[in-house]
């Protein structure tokens, strides 16, 4: 079972505590913009094997939503971080580069 | 290839079975093919068997990074159904059942299918609505369903208990049939007809690269050495992304674990498959005799085709309020397997933005039953460059707006 640790209660909560709520970080289109930026936003996901960074709602505990990253091919919690950032913060990156050197994805790493 | 008949069991049997070839070659891979399949699952092994018996193409390699079938082929719960909503599931679904009725004779392989009949209990008042709405949908699409009323339930299915405190059983959608076959054999019948047409399966051949110039696929990089290819076809359901990624380009597909149960072999007390998709689990027994047990998948993205305990329990606690027989049977064995999920929960056969690069994908919870049509299809597109199957599963339909959305209307679980 995933174990988090939520950052704005600071309690180590299970997966049955929690409800995963999908890619973290999407960059969001509205009104004017174009098709292919309307289909990527909504549909087309990054779904890596590996390091993914996603949107966690702490929804038996405190109710917040909050970010983790987490490897999807071992199941392995780099960290959470807050809801309130654009992208993952240096401290996660730096957990992930020490756990899986050469690690990249897109503009990151 | 050696025609699997009475006679040769006859035969062997007057030899000490000493007389039996291997089903298919396990040759090494060629410089260069016509045609390659990435996974050597049902789907895969569906799209060489037709691209070579109705469209006369043979110069084709199916590679696959583990073991033939061993993938979701290998994982699943067995359930063959066409009683979907939307006309153009309806239709490859409907399509891949027929071909499952005649397979054993097609492959001369006998893929154990016992049309037995699905039955999905309504067991709320939106279900019964949801399901009688879906038998009318049937009767116009030529799917033979109907809605049967729980006495009917009860005379089918004499273990369940349909007065349930908490979802009583209203009624239930009725495909008499529907039913199971065996999953292995399926991938195993494929394999021995692809490789009595001159095939290469190529098992333990993991493919790392995609190369392709000009917008033109020109072959991939693989464990076992660069092979080119004219055509490619990507049907690798939970990997879709990886290798999308190495064509680069994205898919609106996630991974995610789908898990089920098999408890202890009991003797024969249930001879229909049941669905029951409000609690959110369905079950058959095999003809070994154990119960197979399925639910629902995780909601985060997952590769580990591993399950989780609370999942088990969820899925159990649920199916033993209506079969309360089942509380004291022991589980066996219990396993995941990772599928692709697309929004609209329908699948993607679909040319991509690579030429010649085809991907057959996204069946997610529910890829077993559709095998044979989805290789018929796959076959087709990637013969002819269209097929009037896989038309309204194109890639293009999320930009365009135009969803098969079956999460909602197949009143099943996703």
């Amino acid at each position: 079972m995933l174990v988090f640790k939520c950052p704005y209660c600071g309690i180590e909560a299970d997966e049955t505590e929690l409800s995963p709520g999908g890619e973290a970080h999407l960059k969001r289109f509205g009104p004017g913009s174009s098709d292919e930026e309307l289909e990527g936003y909504l549909f087309n996901r990054e779904n890596p094997k590996g390091v993914h960074f996603e949107r966690w709602r702490h929804v038996y505990g405190c109710g917040k939503w909050f970010h983790a990253a987490r490897c999807t091919a071992t199941l392995e919690v780099f960290g959470t971080y807050s809801a309130q950032t654009f992208g993952p913060p240096k401290e996660i990156i730096d957990i992930i580069k020490s756990k899986r050197p050469g690690w990249k994805w897109r503009n990151l790493g | 290839m050696k025609r699997y008949s009475v006679f040769a069991v006859a035969r062997e049997a007057l030899r000490y079975h000493q007389g039996w070839g291997r089903a298919w070659k396990s040759p090494e891979p060629k410089k260069k093919y016509d045609a390659i399949i990435i996974g050597a699952g049902g789907h895969g092994l569906a799209t060489a068997y037709y691209l070579g018996k109705n469209h006369g193409l043979k110069n084709v390699a199916i590679l696959e990074k583990g073991w033939l079938g061993g993938g979701n082929t290998g994982r699943n719960t067995t359930i063959i159904r066409s009683n979907y909503l939307q006309d153009a599931s309806a239709a490859i679904y409907e399509k891949a059942r027929s071909l499952y009725e005649t397979m054993s004779q097609d492959l001369n392989y006998n893929v154990m299918f016992s049309p037995r009949g699905v039955m999905m209990l309504a067991q709320t008042q939106h279900e019964i609505r949801g399901y009688k709405r879906t038998a009318q949908a049937n009767a116009l699409q030529g799917v033979s369903t109907e809605f049967i009323s729980p006495e009917k339930v009860k005379s089918l299915v004499p273990i369940i208990n349909i007065d349930g405190p908490r979802y009583p059983v209203l009624g239930a959608l009725w495909q008499s049939r529907g039913g199971t076959a065996r999953h292995d054999a399926v991938a195993w019948g494929y394999a021995r007809a692809c490789s009595d047409m001159g095939m290469d399966i190529i098992q333990q051949c993991e493919v790392t690269g995609i190369r392709h110039k000009n917008g033109q696929v020109q072959g991939v990089e693989t464990s076992k050495g660069p092979i080119d290819c004219q055509k490619l076809g990507i049907v690798v359901a939970g990997h879709t992304g990886v290798l999308a990624d190495m064509a680069g380009f994205r898919m609106p597909v996630e991974a995610v674990a789908l898990q089920a149960l098999v408890s202890e072999p009991i003797k024969p007390c249930m001879d229909v498959v049941v669905m029951a998709n409000t609690v959110h689990g369905y079950m058959s027994q095999s003809d070994k005799g154990e119960m197979v047990i399925g639910g629902g998948a995780d909601g985060f993205n997952n590769y580990t085709q591993r399950g989780s305990f609370h999942h088990v329990e969820e899925t159990v606690r649920a199916l033993i309020e209506t079969f309360p027989i089942i509380s004291r049977l022991k589980m066996l064995r219990w396993w995941g397997g990772i599928v692709d999920m697309t929004g609209d929960r329908s699948p993607i056969l679909s040319k991509t933005p690579v030429g010649n690069i085809f991907i057959n994908c996204g069946w997610g919870t529910g890829g077993f039953k559709a095998i044979p049509g989805s290789g018929w299809a796959m076959a087709e597109l990637m013969a002819k460059g269209h097929s009037s199957l896989t038309e309204e599963f194109s890639l293009n339909r999320f930009k365009e707006g135009k969803f098969i959305d079956e999460s909602v209307a197949a009143g099943v679980a996703h």
